[in-house]
């Protein structure tokens, strides 16, 4: 049989030559077979056919290409191919469609060949095989980034507030609310390093201000004495806790200049009349906007500038209470709290107040013997091991350089370089779950400390930690779009010394610096009149009755609101126009009455603000009943013409009003300055 | 074969956010059998794609009296690529069951599906339906939260009171889907852009499109269909299906 064969296919030279003329043309056709049967060849005929059915078929047909699509941006380094298969990228039409990859991309601000593909999804743009394109291998460490963690793409070149990134926002606002950055290094292409938005309080007068046993409760947990505080637990072990404690209460030195209060005393007989008193003195200085308690309900209510107050009863002493609302700056100079003012019945009342917000079981179980030489000296090498003066001020420990790993780089870390930890998968985003949600599974020395926050927030800071990549540091400078740059602007003179005096930087922006709780101040001159300017510093009064967070009063002298308020109307001027531009005493009563009628009709007004406080009910823009005893006509006309320009991001719209609607309207506003009934 | 493979491969390359690639082993033997499974909470909910619900979906089992019924096996699928963890297990003595619901990779809306046996083991299911919003929507929700809300959301909360009720107009909340859908995209877009007058309407409404891009009333109109209730179902050309 086998020889038959043998002989039928070489017997002689001609057939020997067919036979291998068969062989060699079978080889020959093994490449062209391969490509034909190509995945993404299969991909392209399955959506030929799917296109077949539908209505628009002749459209999507003209408009399909076949064959390896790719995207070439050489500047960017960037070859996608993802395209050969994605056939439909392009195709809105074909939304409906529930099956990857024939889905139309969903829109997004920037063009699809503009940055190609793998710059936001990562992923293998050059391949052209799913299990390459999407997985990582040895060649390839990253694969296609999960949809949760996709804004971080876009915080490669987006380093300011994007409203349509919310997750990536709120991850760089945390990196440097919670201190991340205060340990790790992490820059901004052309920024330098990002800087902490909540120093942590300095600790060189700590025992002027607490016991050694509510410094060792707060270190072993801090979330049991406030469930808000920002400082996480270090696991600490009891001995070690104990060690820290002795050390920081060895190393805190007098509050130079304080006072002893020995006058407040004397105010509390009449002070305990009211058991009220206290509590409504919190209430009018609006503690509350800053500080936060948990209420009777549970509810953690207040904001959160401050420390909560919920148990501060159990943690200051009486006297540097007293000291502290006097005059915050003398124990913190960079306090964010501001010198109300206060008489010594009021420190009184409001340090009573705080004083009986207690909670007895916090410190209960605390019991330290006195400290040791030994204890002192292993709680400085702790402190110093911890990296504790990364972020608070601690005497005679300078603050390291490169205590924790720079980050800066983060998104684009080698998985060869990583360290996992068991059960972790082994993807960077997984890695760095893992390590901002459970530090300690890295093992024990880990110095990483536990956080609390909640998966969101883990979500949050992952994303804007894969925004750290080389790509970002390495892109054409003209494709960044660099974040606010902080400004370090300080008002000069007595006005100055005011406004440091009160923080009003720590609700209020001015050129650039500042808090953002209460409005911007930068054009407040042009816009509000003296007389009313003077009076709202002494006693302010609401604007916006739906308002929980409000100016607190100050308690100012004559003289020092003056001072501020000529400041104020002198500086803080919009350049757009002249505040005395327009003479609020020329309009006529038929532009008044016109005025009432756009108010009314054209313009709706009243569902926003108040002018008659009987008939009008809106309340999302401020009151304007005494509007015309408060602001100048000038930016009331210059407010109604274009209000984003006056204050970006205002919710007021820009109507594009005409001059005529908008002076008939500054007329009737202006005369809107009824006096508030019996005053 | 290989195909197949290809399509797993896509499947989890795509949607691995949700991390469901095993079918959970333990699943635990009913004790007890209900007749009805009732939603706690957990529907209606809206977040970004890939992204955990902040909300856990909580089901209750009852039987025909209507009383809870502890012990109950309850399992919850997610259409569409999403998860849930644990993705099945007993009810607890207050006959409820909770699950945290991952949303998959693309827009729109998933169904969560929470189904328990009745004791003839016929299978009993309740359907409850969750939003993952895209780029656009949820650049739309951003804006929402900033120009729209104050009126066009009836609740209050302390840090946000409602406008809602001063106004003479009822302003539609925009989940309000029987009233919204029947509104064209270009109609969302004229009255966003141009005021209630655009459509005699309400001078209530203000013009936004001096203020907003025309992206950004696309992505606002793009929220609100994206949210509605009941779902809003583009008025295209109606096509085969794939």
């Amino acid at each position: 049989m086998l020889t038959r064969i043998r002989r039928f296919l070489f017997g002689d030279s001609a057939h020997a030559f067919g036979s291998l003329s068969v062989v060699l043309l079978l080889c020959l056709a093994v490449t062209p077979a391969k490509d034909h049967f190509r995945e993404w060849r299969q991909f392209q005929r399955k959506y030929l056919s799917l296109i077949r059915t539908r209505g628009d078929a002749a459209t999507l047909q003209r408009r399909y290409q076949g064959g390896v699509q790719q995207i070439w941006i050489p500047e960017l380094g960037v070859v996608d191919r993802c395209g050969t298969c994605h056939v439909a990228m392009k195709e809105a039409s074909l939304r409906d469609v529930a099956t990857e990859p024939f889905r139309p991309h969903p829109p997004i601000p920037h063009t699809l060949t503009e940055f190609g593909c793998a710059i936001c999804h990562r992923g293998q743009g050059a391949a052209t095989s799913v299990q390459e394109a999407h997985r990582s291998s040895l060649a390839w460490e990253q694969p296609i980034l999960p949809a949760r963690y996709l804004e971080s793409g876009c915080g490669q070149c987006h380093w300011n507030s994007l409203t349509g990134t919310p997750q990536l926002n709120l991850g760089r606002k945390m990196l440097a609310r919670y201190g991340c950055v205060s340990c790790h290094t992490i820059k901004a292409p052309g920024q330098g390093r990002m800087q902490t938005s909540n120093p942590a309080p300095p600790l060189t007068h700590i025992a002027e201000k607490t016991s050694r046993e509510w410094i060792f409760a707060w270190l072993k947990d801090p979330q049991s004495y406030a469930i808000t505080a920002t400082m996480p637990n270090f696991q600490l072990s009891d001995a070690d806790a104990r060690d820290i404690s002795a050390f920081l209460v060895s190393q805190s030195t007098p509050v130079p200049g304080a006072r002893t209060p020995e006058t407040a005393r004397a105010a509390r007989a009449d002070a305990t009349a009211d058991p009220q008193a206290g509590a409504s003195l919190y209430g009018e200085s609006f503690c509350a906007s800053c500080h936060a308690t948990v209420n009777a309900a549970g509810m953690i209510v207040g904001g959160n500038v401050g420390p909560e107050l919920t148990r501060v009863g159990s943690k200051v002493r009486p006297e540097w209470l007293i000291d502290w609302l006097r005059g915050p700056k003398g124990y913190d100079p960079h306090t964010l709290m501001p010198r109300y003012r206060f008489d010594l019945k009021q420190l009184d009342l409001l340090a009573g107040f705080l004083e009986a917000k207690t909670d007895s079981d916090f410190l209960s179980k605390v019991n330290l013997s006195p400290a040791s030489a030994a204890e002192i000296s292993h709680g400085q090498t702790l402190v110093r091991e911890r990296g504790c003066a990364s972020c608070h001020e601690i005497n005679g420990i300078s603050k390291p350089d490169n205590f924790a790993p720079e980050l800066t780089l983060i998104g684009s870390q080698s998985l060869a370089k990583i360290l996992f930890a068991e059960g972790v998968e082994h993807t960077l985003p997984d890695y760095l779950q893992a390590k901002i949600s459970r530090p300690h599974s890295f093992g024990k020395a880990t110095k990483m400390p536990q956080f609390n926050f909640p998966p969101s927030q883990v979500d949050a800071l992952v994303t804007a930690l894969l925004a750290q990549t080389e790509r970002a540091q390495s892109l054409p400078a003209e494709l960044l779009v660099p974040g606010r740059r902080l400004s370090d602007y300080r008002p000069a003179g007595k006005a100055g010394q005011l406004m440091a005096d009160m923080n009003c930087f720590s609700c209020h922006a001015i050129n650039g610096r500042g808090g953002d709780m209460a409005p911007d101040l930068t054009w407040e001159g042009s816009a509000v009149q003296s007389k009313w300017l003077v009076g709202f510093l002494k006693n302010p009064n609401t604007l916006r009755p739906t308002l929980i967070r409000r100016m607190p009063r100050f308690n100012m002298t004559d003289a020092e609101a003056g001072t501020l308020a000529d400041y104020i109307l002198t500086v803080y001027q919009t350049p757009a126009f002249d505040a005395d531009a327009l003479d609020g005493s020329a309009f006529g009563a038929a532009d008044v009455e016109r005025g009432r009628q756009l108010f009314y009709s054209k313009y709706a007004c009243q569902s926003c603000h108040i002018v008659d406080s009987k008939n009008d009910k809106g309340y999302i823009g401020p009151t304007l009943t005494q509007v015309g005893a408060r602001m100048t006509p000038a930016w009331i006309f210059g407010w109604l013409k274009n209000p984003q320009a006056l204050r970006p991001g205002t919710v007021e719209p820009n109507w594009n009003m005409s001059d005529e609607d908008a002076r008939a309207l500054t007329a009737f506003l202006m005369k809107q300055n009824r006096r508030v009934a019996g005053k | 074969m290989r195909l197949s493979f290809a399509v797993l491969a896509i499947l989890l390359g795509l949607m691995q956010g949700c991390g469901h690639e095993a079918k959970s082993p333990q699943a635990s033997a009913a004790k007890a059998f209900g007749t009805a499974i009732v939603e706690v909470g957990g529907s209606k909910q809206a977040a970004g794609i890939g992204t955990a619900l902040d909300q856990p979906v909580v089901v209750q089992v009852n039987d025909a009296q209507g009383s809870a019924v502890a012990n109950a096996l309850v399992q919850v699928r997610v259409s569409g690529g999403g998860g849930s963890t644990p993705e099945s297990g007993l009810t607890g003595p207050d006959g409820q069951f909770t699950a945290n619901i991952t949303l998959g990779g693309s827009a729109g809306n998933y169904a969560v599906v929470a189904s328990t046996n009745n004791a003839a083991g016929k299978p009993i299911e309740l359907r409850l339906d969750e939003v993952a919003l895209g780029y656009q929507e949820t650049l739309g929700k951003q804006l929402n939260d900033v120009y729209c809300a104050r009126c066009h959301d009836p609740e209050s909360t302390p840090e946000r009171v409602s406008n809602h009720d001063n106004l003479a107009a009822q302003a539609h909340a925009f989940t309000e889907g029987g009233v919204l859908n029947a509104m064209s995209d270009a109609d969302l877009t004229a009255i966003t852009a141009h005021g209630g007058p655009a459509l005699s309407r309400s001078p209530e409404m203000p013009p936004y499109g001096f203020v907003l891009s025309k992206s950004e009333v696309a992505a606002l109109v793009a929220y609100i269909r994206a949210i509605a209730d009941p779902p809003y179902r583009s008025k295209g050309a109606v096509y085969a299906k794939n």
